[in-house]
C-alpha cells in the first residue's frame, strides 16, 4: 500500500516502535529526569555520573550555567544565581514580597506582570529560569536515550493553582518541549510505589520538598489510581525550616535581619547544613561569621531545632486531617503513607506523620527520585509505548474555582477536590437595568471573599442587550482539562453573545511575550523560526498519520464500509504528500482536512470503546 | 457521540434509585474512564483528544451526580418530573430555619474559641450527621415514590442544601483560620 513510504529512515517511528518519552521533576531544590529503559524506570545521570540537578541557574554577561556549575557560585555571585525559581514561578509580584526575605534578589519593575529579576544577561522571570533546567535535562535524556523526546511528563504540586501550573507549561514551551501532561507530584509518587507492590487500597502520600508542601490520598484499584483528595501549601518546604534555623542564628549571634545578600545566603546555607546534621546528630555545632568582622559560636541542639520547626510541620498535619475528612476517609483505613521529598528525611517530620497516621511511614523508594521515577513511567504509558496497559490516572481540582458576584463575594462552580477533566456551568443575570457588559472576575481558593482569593482573571461580556435588572441570563462555563488548567466561557442566553478565554493569569506571559522569547533563542542559537514551524507542523502531521494509520489496522474493516474507506483513504495520502512539501501551512491546512474527514469514524470507534467497557453490565444483573 | 438520551443511571448500567451500590458505580465509572480518558489518546489527534475530554467531562459528571446524596436526589426529581430551582428554592420549616440560625451563630461565634478548629471539627461532624439522617429519610421516600412521598423528598434536598452550605461556610472559616494563624 502506498501509505507505508512515508515511514523513511531517520523521519518518523513507524507506529509500532518505541517512542522516546521522559519524566521530569522540575524541583525547587534539585531537578531530575527519568526514563523507562527496558522496561524499568531508572533516573538518568548527568557525565559525571550525578542524577540530581541542582535547580540552580546563573546568568552572566556572555551566557548562562546550569546546576552544579550556577550552585557552586550561589554564594559569590548572588544577585545573578537564580536558586528556587519554582516558588516565584506563576506568581505576582506582590505574592513574591509577601513571601518574605528568603529572596535576595533584585526584582525590577516591568510593564510586564510577571516578576523579573534583574541579572548581569538582562531581566529573566522565572519561566525563562526554570526553561533553561527543563533544556538542560531534555538534552540529557535525549543523549543518554539516543534520539528526540516525542513528549515529556513534567510534575507539579499538586496544589499549584491554574496560574503556576500555567507558568510551568509556558516554561515547557520556551524550553520546546512537548508536554504530554502535566502530572501531581504525589500521584506520581503513587505510581511509582503502586506498581512495585500492586497494593489495592487507599493510601496516603505526604509529600514535602524544599519549596512546597502536598498531602494526597488516592484509591489504587487494578491499576487506576483515583485522587480522593489533595491538600496542602504551594510555598511550605524544607526552605521554610532553614529560614527558621537562619533566623535563630541571626538572633543568636545578633545579626541584623537588613544585612546583604551575600550574608543572608551564607546563613541560609550554614542553616541548611545545620538541619541535615540534625538528622543523625543530636546537635550540632555552629561557627558563623558575623558581618563587620567577628565570628559567633555556638550550638543547636534537637529539642532547640524542634521547637523551631514544630509550627511548620503542625501546618502539614492539618492538612492532612482534612485531606482525610475530604476523602472521607478514616485514619483507619489508611493502608500505607508514602514520604516524598527530601524534607521527610527530618527525623521529626517522619515522627509526626506517622504519629498522627498512626502507623511508621514508607521511606524505601528514595524521596528525591520517585516523583522522577513515576512520571517517567506515566510518560512511557502517555507515548503509546504500553497499549495494553491498565494504569490510568484519575486526578482533582486542588482549589475551588469560583466567580466574584455581588459584594465581593465568591460564588464557587467547581470546588476543590472534583475529579478533572470537568465543566459546570451556572446562570447569572444583571443588576442594573440596562446594564449591557458585565466583568466576569475568576478565582480559585477556599476563602469567602473574593479578596482573599486568589485572581486568576478578569474579562468582560459585552453587547448584552439593554434589559431591565435581573432579565438577563448571562450562563458561565468553567472547564478544567486533565491537566488541571482553566478555561471559562460566558455567553449572553437570549442573544447569544459569546466571550471566553483560556485562564491566562494577568500576571503570566503573554503569547506576544512568548513568541519573542522563542525568536530571540532562536537568533542566539542561529536557528530559523520559520524552519522550527515547519519541524513542528510535520511532526504534527506525522501525529495524525500514525494514529489514523494504527486505527485503521485494528478496526477500519469492522467500522467502515468502502466508500467510507475510500475517502478517508484518500484524505490520508493527500497529508502524507503534504508533509513531503516545504510548507507549515499546506501540512497544517491537510491534517486539518483528514481530521474533518474522520471525525465520523473517530466518534464511531470512541463509542465501540465505551460499548465494549461496558459489554456485560446490565440493569438486570441487580435484579 | 455518547448516546445524550441516556440518563446517568443508564450511562452505568445501574437501575434508576436512590439506593445505589456503590462499589458497582465505582466499578463501572473505572470501566468507563479506563477507555474514554484523554490519557489514553495523549499521543493521538486533537480531535480525539477532544472527543476524548468531553466523553470524559461527561462521565465524570455523570459520576459525581450519583456518589453524592444530595445531587443524586435531584437528579432523581428531575426524572420524575420535578425541576428544583436550585438555590431559589426554601424550606418553610420554621423549626428547622430557627436551627440553622442557631449553627450559624455557633460557626460564628467560633473563632473566639479556645480551640477553634477542635471547635470547627466538631461542629462540622453535627452537620455531616444531620445531612446523614436526611439521606436515610430520602431512601426511603424514593422506595415508593408517589407525589406525597416525592415532595417530601424534594423538602429534605431544600434543607440539605442549606445544611451544606453551612458546611461550605464552615470549610471557608477553616482556610481563613489557616491562613491567618
Amino acid at each position: 500500500m502506498a501509505l507505508l513510504q512515508i515511514a523513511e529512515p531517520g523521519q518518523a517511528a513507524a507506529p509500532h516502535q518505541h517512542k522516546l518519552a521522559a519524566g521530569i521533576d522540575l524541583g525547587t531544590t534539585n531537578s531530575l529526569v527519568a526514563a523507562v529503559r527496558s522496561g524499568q524506570a531508572e533516573t538518568l545521570p548527568d557525565e559525571q555520573g550525578r542524577h540530581l540537578l541542582p535547580s540552580v541557574v546563573r546568568y552572566t554577561a556572555d551566557h548562562v550555567e546550569t546546576g552544579h556549575v550556577a550552585s557552586a557560585q550561589a554564594t559569590r555571585d548572588p544577585l545573578n544565581t537564580i536558586a528556587s525559581a519554582k516558588r516565584l514561578i506563576g506568581r505576582a509580584v506582590s505574592d513574591i514580597k509577601s513571601l518574605g526575605k528568603g529572596l535576595p534578589y533584585e526584582f525590577v519593575q516591568t510593564d510586564s506582570s510577571v516578576p523579573r529579576i534583574h541579572t548581569m544577561a538582562g531581566d529573566v522571570s522565572p519561566i525563562e529560569v526554570s526553561a533553561e533546567i527543563l533544556k538542560v535535562l531534555a538534552r540529557r535524556a535525549e543523549d543518554t536515550l539516543g534520539g528526540e523526546l516525542s513528549g515529556v511528563v513534567i510534575t507539579v504540586p499538586a496544589y499549584f493553582d491554574d496560574a503556576q501550573r500555567q507558568a510551568t507549561k509556558d516554561a515547557a514551551r520556551l524550553a520546546g518541549l512537548h508536554v504530554f501532561r502535566l502530572l501531581n507530584e504525589p500521584t506520581a509518587a503513587a505510581v511509582a510505589y503502586g506498581l512495585d507492590r500492586g497494593a489495592d487500597g487507599v493510601h496516603a502520600i505526604f509529600d514535602l520538598g524544599g519549596g512546597t508542601f502536598d498531602i494526597s490520598i488516592l484509591r489504587l484499584n487494578k491499576g487506576v489510581f483515583e485522587v480522593l483528595s489533595t491538600g496542602g501549601d504551594s510555598a511550605l518546604g524544607g526552605d521554610d525550616f532553614d529560614q527558621a534555623v537562619a533566623e535563630w542564628i541571626m538572633q543568636q549571634a545578633g545579626i541584623a535581619d537588613d544585612a546583604e545578600h551575600k550574608v543572608l545566603r551564607q546563613l541560609m546555607q550554614d542553616a541548611r547544613h545545620a538541619k541535615e546534621a540534625l538528622s543523625d546528630a543530636e546537635s550540632v555545632d555552629l561557627d558563623i561569621a558575623i558581618p563587620g568582622g567577628g565570628r559567633w559560636r555556638g550550638r543547636l541542639d534537637r529539642d532547640t531545632f524542634n521547637a523551631l520547626v514544630d509550627p511548620l510541620i503542625r501546618k502539614t498535619i492539618n492538612a492532612c486531617r482534612r485531606a482525610l475528612r475530604d476523602a472521607g476517609v478514616d485514619v483507619e483505613e489508611i493502608q500505607d503513607v508514602v514520604m516524598v521529598g527530601g524534607s521527610t528525611r527530618m527525623p521529626r517530620v517522619r515522627e509526626k506523620v506517622g504519629e498522627f497516621f498512626r502507623q511508621p511511614p514508607l521511606v524505601d523508594i528514595d524521596p528525591d527520585r520517585v516523583v522522577a521515577l513515576g512520571a517517567a513511567i506515566q510518560a512511557d504509558v502517555l507515548a503509546g509505548n504500553k497499549p495494553d496497559d491498565e494504569i490510568l490516572l484519575l486526578d482533582v481540582t486542588p482549589l475551588s474555582l469560583g466567580l466574584e458576584t455581588m459584594g465581593g463575594l465568591v460564588e464557587k462552580l467547581i470546588p476543590r477536590n472534583t475529579t478533572i477533566p470537568v465543566a459546570r456551568a451556572q446562570e447569572f443575570t444583571t443588576f442594573k437595568d440596562g446594564q449591557t457588559a458585565m466583568v466576569v472576575h475568576v478565582v480559585q481558593g477556599e476563602r469567602e471573599m473574593a479578596e482573599h482569593c486568589r485572581s486568576l482573571a478578569r474579562f468582560e461580556l459585552r453587547g448584552i442587550p439593554p434589559m431591565v435588572a435581573g432579565a438577563a441570563r448571562i450562563r458561565v462555563t468553567f472547564a478544567v482539562d486533565a491537566d488541571g488548567l482553566l478555561n471559562v466561557e460566558a455567553e449572553e442566553l437570549s442573544q447569544g453573545v459569546k466571550a471566553s478565554v483560556t485562564v491566562k493569569p494577568s500576571y503570566g506571559l503573554s503569547d506576544e511575550e512568548i513568541t519573542g522569547m522563542l525568536q530571540a533563542s532562536f537568533e542566539h542559537a542561529e536557528e530559523d523560526l520559520e524552519e522550527r514551524r515547519l519541524a513542528e507542523a510535520r511532526v504534527e502531521g506525522m501525529r495524525v498519520v500514525e494514529a489514523l494509520q494504527a486505527a485503521l489496522a485494528k478496526d477500519g474493516e469492522a467500522l467502515l464500509n468502502a466508500e467510507e474507506r475510500e475517502r478517508i483513504d484518500t484524505a490520508l495520502q493527500q497529508l502524507v504528500e503534504a508533509i513531503e512539501v516545504d510548507d507549515a501551512g499546506v501540512i497544517d491546512t491537510q491534517a486539518k482536512h483528514v481530521e474533518k474527514v474522520c471525525e465520523f469514524y473517530v466518534e464511531r470507534r470512541m463509542n465501540t470503546g465505551i460499548q465494549e467497557a461496558m459489554a456485560g453490565h446490565n440493569v438486570n444483573e441487580f435484579e | 457521540m455518547f448516546d445524550l438520551s441516556k440518563n446517568h443511571f443508564e450511562l452505568f448500567g445501574l437501575p434508576v434509585g436512590f439506593i445505589i451500590d456503590g462499589a458497582a458505580l465505582a466499578e463501572r465509572y473505572r470501566d468507563l474512564q479506563r477507555v474514554a480518558h484523554p490519557d489514553r489518546y495523549a499521543s493521538g489527534t486533537e480531535q480525539e483528544q477532544r472527543l476524548s475530554l468531553q466523553q470524559t467531562t461527561r462521565i465524570n459528571e455523570a459520576y459525581e451526580t450519583l456518589k453524592n446524596p444530595v445531587l443524586r436526589a435531584q437528579y432523581l426529581l428531575s426524572l420524575h418530573g420535578i425541576d428544583m430551582q436550585a438555590e431559589k428554592e426554601t424550606t418553610r420549616d420554621t423549626a428547622f430555619l430557627m436551627e440553622q440560625l442557631q449553627l450559624r451563630e455557633e460557626l460564628e461565634q467560633l473563632r473566639h474559641a479556645d480551640d477553634p478548629q477542635a471547635a470547627l471539627d466538631e461542629l462540622m461532624e453535627r452537620i455531616s450527621a444531620m445531612i446523614k439522617k436526611q439521606v436515610a429519610q430520602m431512601a426511603i421516600q424514593f422506595e415508593d415514590p408517589t407525589p406525597t412521598n416525592l415532595a417530601a423528598a424534594r423538602e429534605a434536598v431544600r434543607k440539605m442544601q442549606f445544611l451544606n452550605k453551612l458546611l461550605s461556610e464552615a470549610e471557608s472559616l477553616e482556610a481563613e483560620l489557616e491562613e491567618t494563624r
